[in-house]
C-alpha cells in the first residue's frame, strides 16, 4: 500500500470517532449552560444553592479525575476543595488580594499544592491502606487548619472575604446573581478542559493505569508519576471549586476541610457513575437536590432516605446514574445498527 | 558482535527453592533464540527476574554493556528491554489503535500530554496504521479489546512490544491460547521482526521453535542444561532426561 491511500484510510475511519466526541463536548457545554439557565428561571432567589451546586461540583469532577479515571481511592479529597478556598480567602484577607481572578489563581494554586503533597502520601499505599491514608490527611489538614487560627480563624471560620468587583464591572450582589454567572462560566471552561484532558493521551495514559498499573509500566511508563501529575490537576480544580465558595459565600469554614465533605463527595461521583465527567455533573445536582428537598420536608429522616436512594443506585445501577443510563443507550444503538 | 544483553549468575529462590539457578546468557543484535524447558522450569521467572519485574537474590544484567541491575522495570524498559506476557496483559476498554498509540507516544516521551488527540497526530497513526497492518489488526483497530479474538489479542501484544522499538525483545510463549489456524500469523509476525532486534522467545510449540530459532537453551529446574542449535538439541541427552515423563514427551508420542 502506498502511503498516500494508507492515510486516507486512517482519516475515514478516524473521522467519526472525532467528529462524535467534539459533538459530545459542544452537547455537554449545551447542557451545563441549559442547566444553568433553567436553574436560574425556577429558583431566582435561591442562588446561593445554586452557586453551591456549583462550587462541589468542581469538587466532584476533581474527584472524578484521580478516583474514575486513576482509580485511586480517597476518602480526603475536600482537603484539595478546602486548601483552594482557604488559599482564595487568605489571600484576600491577609494579603489584601480582592480581585476575584486573582483569589481564583490563589485558590488553584492551593488546592494544586495540596494535590500536591496528598498525591505523593496517597499513592505509599494500595487499596484499604490507601483508603486509611486519605483519611489520615483529611483529618490533618482539617486539625491543621483548626490550629492554625490566626490565619484561618479556626473553628469561627475565616470571614471578611470582600472581593471586588468581577472585572471591575460586576459587584457581587446580595442576590448572588454574579457569584453564580461566574460560578457557571467557570464550571463551563474547567468542563471543556477537562474533556480535553481525559480524551489527551495523558488521559489514555491513566486509563490504561486505572485498568492494568503492571502493564503501564511494562510500556516504561510510571504510573506514580502519571497519578501525582493527575493529583496536582485534580489538587487545581477543586482549588477552582473551593476559591467559588470562599468568593461566592465570603467566608471559609472548617467544613470545607472536611471528612463529611470527603465522603459525601465520593457518595455524589458514585451515584452519579466514576469515569465520567457527566456522570460526575449528574451525581452533584442529583444529591444536592435531593438533599435540599428532603431535608427541608423531612430533617429527620432525610439522610436515610440518601442512604436508601444509595443503595438502590449500587444494587440496581452499579454504574451510577449516567454510567447505567449510557450504556443503556449505547445497547440500544448497538442493537439498532 | 559485542552483547547487547547480558546476564551473570543470576539467581533467586522461593522458599529455599531455586527458582533460578546462576543463570547465564548472552545475546547479539539480530538473535534469534529460543528458550525452552519442562512447566514450571522458572522460564516466566527468568524473564520476570531481567526485566526487573521480580528481584533477583544475586546476579547482574546488561543491556547494551550497561549494567541494569540497580535499575527499575520501568528504567530498563527505557533501554530496551520489552517483554511481552504469558497471559495477555491489555486494557479491555481500549481500542488496538489506542494501544499502539499509547505505546508509540510513550517511547516518544509524549505520553504526558494533556491536550490533542492521537488520532489528529498523523505521525502517529501512520505508525498505528502500519504496525497493526503488518500484524492483520487493521480492520479492528478501533474496535475494543474485549470484542476481539484471543488469537488476534496475542498478535496486538507483540504490536505493543514492538511499537516501543525495543533493542531486546522477550516474548513469553506468543503463541499460547493461540488456536492452529491463527499462529501461521504470529509465525509471520516473527519472522518479520527488525534484523537488529535481539529476540528470545519462549515456546512449547516446537515446530515455531525449529522455524523460529538460530539458537536453543534449555532451561530444567532453573538451571540451563543446554546452549546450542537446534539440531543437536534433540540429541542431546540431558535434554531428553530432563523432558522425560513431561509433555513435551507425551505429545511427542501422540
Ligand atoms: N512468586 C512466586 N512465589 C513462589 N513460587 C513461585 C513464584 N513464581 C514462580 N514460582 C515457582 O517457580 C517455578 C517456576 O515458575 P515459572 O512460572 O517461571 O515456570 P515456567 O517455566 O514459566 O513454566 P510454564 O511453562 O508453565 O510457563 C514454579 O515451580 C513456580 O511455582
Ligand atoms: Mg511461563
Amino acid at each position: 500500500m502506498t502511503m498516500a491511500t494508507m492515510n486516507d484510510t486512517v482519516a475515514t475511519t478516524t473521522a467519526p470517532v472525532k467528529r462524535r466526541s467534539f459533538g459530545r463536548d459542544l452537547a455537554g457545554l449545551a447542557v451545563i449552560l441549559a442547566l444553568a439557565a433553567i436553574g436560574y428561571l425556577l429558583f431566582p432567589n435561591n442562588l446561593a444553592l445554586l452557586t453551591r451546586i456549583t462550587a462541589i461540583a468542581l469538587l466532584v469532577l476533581s474527584l472524578d479525575l484521580v478516583t474514575g479515571y486513576c482509580g485511586v481511592a480517597t476518602l480526603g479529597q475536600a482537603a484539595l476543595f478546602g486548601s483552594g478556598a482557604y488559599a482564595a480567602g487568605i489571600a484576600a484577607v491577609h494579603f489584601g488580594i480582592t480581585d476575584p481572578l486573582l483569589m481564583l489563581v490563589s485558590g488553584v494554586l492551593g488546592g494544586a499544592f495540596a494535590g500536591l503533597v496528598c498525591g505523593v502520601v496517597i499513592l505509599r499505599a494500595h487499596g484499604l491502606p490507601q483508603l486509611v491514608l486519605s483519611i489520615a490527611l483529611i483529618h490533618l489538614f482539617h486539625e491543621f487548619a483548626n490550629k492554625a487560627s490566626s490565619w484561618t480563624g479556626g473553628s469561627d471560620g475565616l470571614a471578611g472575604i470582600a472581593p471586588d468587583p468581577l472585572l471591575g464591572l460586576f459587584a457581587f450582589d446580595l442576590w448572588g446573581r454574579t457569584a453564580y454567572g461566574f460560578g457557571i462560566g467557570l464550571l463551563a471552561v474547567v468542563f471543556a478542559l477537562l474533556r480535553l484532558i481525559v480524551r489527551s493521551p495523558f488521559g489514555m495514559l491513566c486509563r490504561g493505569i486505572k485498568e492494568d498499573p503492571i502493564r503501564i509500566r511494562a510500556m516504561g511508563a510510571s504510573p506514580r508519576v502519571a497519578i501525582v501529575k493527575m493529583y496536582v490537576l485534580s489538587g487545581a480544580v477543586a482549588g477552582v471549586g473551593g476559591a467559588l465558595n470562599a468568593i461566592s459565600t465570603q467566608v471559609v469554614g472548617l467544613d470545607s476541610l472536611s471528612f463529611t465533605l470527603s465522603a459525601e463527595s465520593l457518595v455524589m461521583l458514585v451515584l452519579g457513575g466514576t469515569g465520567s465527567l457527566f456522570g460526575a455533573l449528574a451525581g452533584t445536582i442529583v444529591f444536592m437536590f435531593f438533599e435540599d428537598i428532603v431535608s427541608a420536608a423531612n430533617p429527620f429522616h432525610w439522610l436515610t432516605m440518601v442512604g436508601a436512594l444509595l443503595i438502590a443506585v449500587v444494587l440496581f445501577a452499579p454504574r451510577g446514574l449516567y454510567g447505567t443510563a449510557a450504556a443503556f443507550v449505547a445497547r440500544r444503538r448497538e442493537a439498532g445498527r | 558482535m559485542s552483547a547487547i544483553f547480558e546476564v551473570r549468575n543470576l539467581k533467586r529462590s522461593f522458599g529455599g527453592l531455586a527458582v533460578t539457578d546462576d543463570v547465564s546468557l548472552s545475546m547479539a543484535p539480530g538473535d534469534r533464540v529460543a528458550l525452552i524447558g519442562p512447566n514450571g522450569a522458572g522460564k516466566t521467572t527468568f524473564v520476570n527476574l531481567v526485566t526487573g519485574n521480580l528481584k533477583a537474590d544475586a546476579g547482574d544484567v546488561r543491556i547494551g554493556g550497561e549494567s541494569v541491575t540497580h535499575i527499575d522495570a520501568i528504567g530498563r524498559v527505557r533501554r530496551g528491554l520489552v517483554r511481552s506476557f504469558q497471559v495477555t496483559r491489555l486494557f479491555h476498554e481500549m481500542t488496538p489503535a489506542e494501544h499502539v498509540a499509547l505505546a508509540v507516544l510513550q517511547r516518544d516521551g509524549r505520553a504526558g500530554r494533556l491536550f490533542g488527540h492521537f488520532l489528529a497526530m498523523p505521525d502517529v497513526m501512520a505508525e498505528v496504521g502500519d504496525l497493526l497492518g503488518k500484524l492483520g489488526l487493521r480492520e479492528l483497530m478501533h474496535r475494543r479489546v474485549s470484542e476481539i479474538a484471543y488469537g488476534q489479542q496475542r498478535l496486538l501484544e507483540i504490536a505493543v512490544a514492538l511499537a516501543l522499538k525495543p533493542r531486546v525483545l522477550l516474548l513469553d510463549e506468543p503463541a499460547a491460547g493461540v488456536p492452529q489456524s491463527d499462529t501461521g500469523r504470529i509465525e509471520e509476525a516473527l519472522a518479520d521482526l527488525p534484523a537488529d532486534l535481539a529476540v528470545l522467545m519462549i515456546e512449547h510449540d516446537m515446530d515455531l521453535v525449529f522455524r523460529f530459532a538460530k539458537r536453543v537453551i534449555v532451561l530444567a529446574a532453573g538451571a540451563i542444561i543446554f546452549d546450542g542449535t537446534p539440531s543437536e538439541v534433540t540429541r542431546d541427552q540431558r535434554v531428553r532426561e530432563a523432558y522425560l515423563g513431561s509433555y513435551a514427551n507425551a505429545s511427542h508420542a501422540a
